[in-house]
């Protein structure tokens, strides 16, 4: 069976995009620009289009993609876990802050 | 590499051969709208400005519809005055006159009111259309292009697909020769760094650093966090978490060359040639109004999500990124980079066809929106308040 396919842009990243709707516990291929490729099993449902963490990243850290950061992670992140707004933060144009 | 285009009298190249119909004000709009309706090849540039505004607002309003009257895409202009209003009327005559177009001008209020205004201004405009209408192409070198670029509506596929093929197209055009402008300061926040790094010279990343601290601080300004204003609901539905992660995506559609310098947003492109930034906010009708302005025969348009929006009188080029969108609007969306999600085309080859299509668009070719002219809704970007 074919796998949905995850994309790892820059060597960098800790998160890679799902270009399908992935149910929890699928198997996603992780790929990067190098044709490496890496299985992992999602930890929850994941829209298109949306991000998977490829390691477990700690509350406060860094999450990168293209290989810059795109914010820091509010919780405790596992490996496979679905990344977004619920546990990612953005540090610009936070007049709130 | 050629393009067939209206040669002007001031030199520049048209894409388009439109009478502009312009209110130099908000309450000009409803003559405009009807004179627009009822002439052959007329198009309006239905703002909401011009009055009650700070003097630096008034003379930006007022520049901006130079530009637009000015633009190469325009072959006449009818200037549609209420008779009050904040704009310098005068000025935005004088200037379009420089070009060399024919330019009227009617006022609601001298002429009676609207009736009397709407006919002497079908009169006008029914002329001015049958002036310029035996206007010919001619070919032309593609370094008379100037391109805008944008992004809007995007999801995690703009800045992997579609914002890919539009740096694809920058690149070339700039290799040819021609202008490419993009602007959407605000999604360069949290990208600068990389910007600054492309910048011709230190003082023009000063320059980028300058207008995005500006942006950031006047959407840090309520005390709020920005997100739902950027990244939009429709951003974050489709994956885009931050507006760092939507920046990042955003620039990759400026291609690779050196900045050569930023414009403000009433700038019009003189004898700017190469990669330029222009400084404006990300939504469409704010940027493509500030695009046409700087004299951009066209712009090319990525989208995920699918914007179906483009301008009276600069074909939009909407590219699409996400192979989901293309089949759902495909009568909006012109290209589908979708196919560069799904593995079946590589960016190269969508470019190619883009830079392609772009030619034809700028030959002639009419793009999906203006086909069936869903332009009408822009608007001037504005700094203070409406008092």
């Amino acid at each position: 069976m074919n796998l949905n396919i995850a994309l790892k842009v820059n060597d960098r990243d800790n998160v890679a995009t799902i270009f399908a709707e992935v149910k929890a516990g699928t198997k996603v291929e992780v790929r990067d620009k190098k044709g490496n490729s890496e299985t992992i099993t999602v930890a929850g449902d994941i829209p298109y289009g949306n991000k998977i963490a490829l390691f477990n990243i700690h509350i406060g850290k860094q999450i990168y993609k293209y290989g810059e950061e795109i914010g820091v992670a509010t919780q405790e992140i596992k490996k496979g876990d679905y990344v977004h707004v619920h546990n990612l933060d953005s540090i610009r144009g936070r007049g709130d802050l | 590499m050629d393009f067939m285009g209206y040669i002007r009298k001031d030199g520049k190249v048209g894409a388009r051969n439109h009478v502009a119909v312009i209110p130099s004000v908000v309450c000009a709009n409803d003559v405009a709208q009807a004179i627009v309706a009822q002439v052959q090849n007329a198009v309006g540039y239905f703002h909401h400005q011009g009055c009650c505004q700070l003097p630096p607002d008034l003379d930006r309003v007022t520049d901006t519809l130079i530009g637009l009257g000015c633009s190469p895409n325009v072959g006449a202009a009818l200037v549609v005055s209420l008779g009050c209003e904040g704009t310098d009327t005068e000025c935005l005559l004088k200037a379009i006159e420089k070009t060399g177009k024919p330019v009227e001008v009617i006022c609601i209020q001298e002429l009676g009111g609207t009736s009397h205004a709407i006919a002497a201004g079908i009169n006008a405009a029914q002329k001015l259309s049958i002036g310029i209408s035996g206007f010919r192409r001619e070919p032309v070198d593609i370094s008379n292009a100037v391109m805008a670029i944008k992004c809007g509506a995007s999801d995690a596929t703009s800045g992997m697909a579609s914002n890919c093929v539009l740096g694809y197209v920058a690149d070339k055009v700039v290799d040819l020769g021609g202008t490419v402008i993009f602007g959407e300061t605000t999604e360069f926040i949290g990208a600068e760094h990389i910007l600054v790094r492309r910048a011709k010279t230190p003082d023009i990343g000063q320059k980028i650093l300058n207008i995005v601290n500006r942006m950031e601080s006047r959407a840090k300004s309520l005390g709020c966090d920005m997100r739902r204003g950027q990244p939009t609901p429709g951003n974050i539905a489709g994956g885009l978490s931050s507006i760092e992660e939507k920046s990042l995506g955003a620039i990759v559609k400026s291609g690779t060359k050196k900045i050569e310098g930023v414009m403000e947003y009433a700038d019009m492109v003189i004898d700017h040639k190469g990669l330029w930034i222009k400084d404006t906010p990300g939504r469409e009708p704010e940027i493509l109004t500030g695009m046409a302005c700087t004299g951009a025969q066209c712009m090319l348009f990525s989208t995920g999500r699918g914007a179906p929006q483009g301008f009276p009188t600069m074909p939009v080029l909407k590219i699409c990124g996400n192979p989901n969108t293309y089949e759902r609007m495909m009568h909006d969306m012109d290209v589908n980079a979708g196919r560069i999600i799904i593995g079946e085309s590589t960016i190269e080859q969508v470019g190619e066809e883009t830079f392609d299509f772009m030619l034809r668009v700028l030959s002639g070719e009419t793009t999906k929106n203006e086909t069936i002219k869903y332009f009408g809704s822009m608007d001037i970007y504005t700094l203070g308040p409406v008092i």
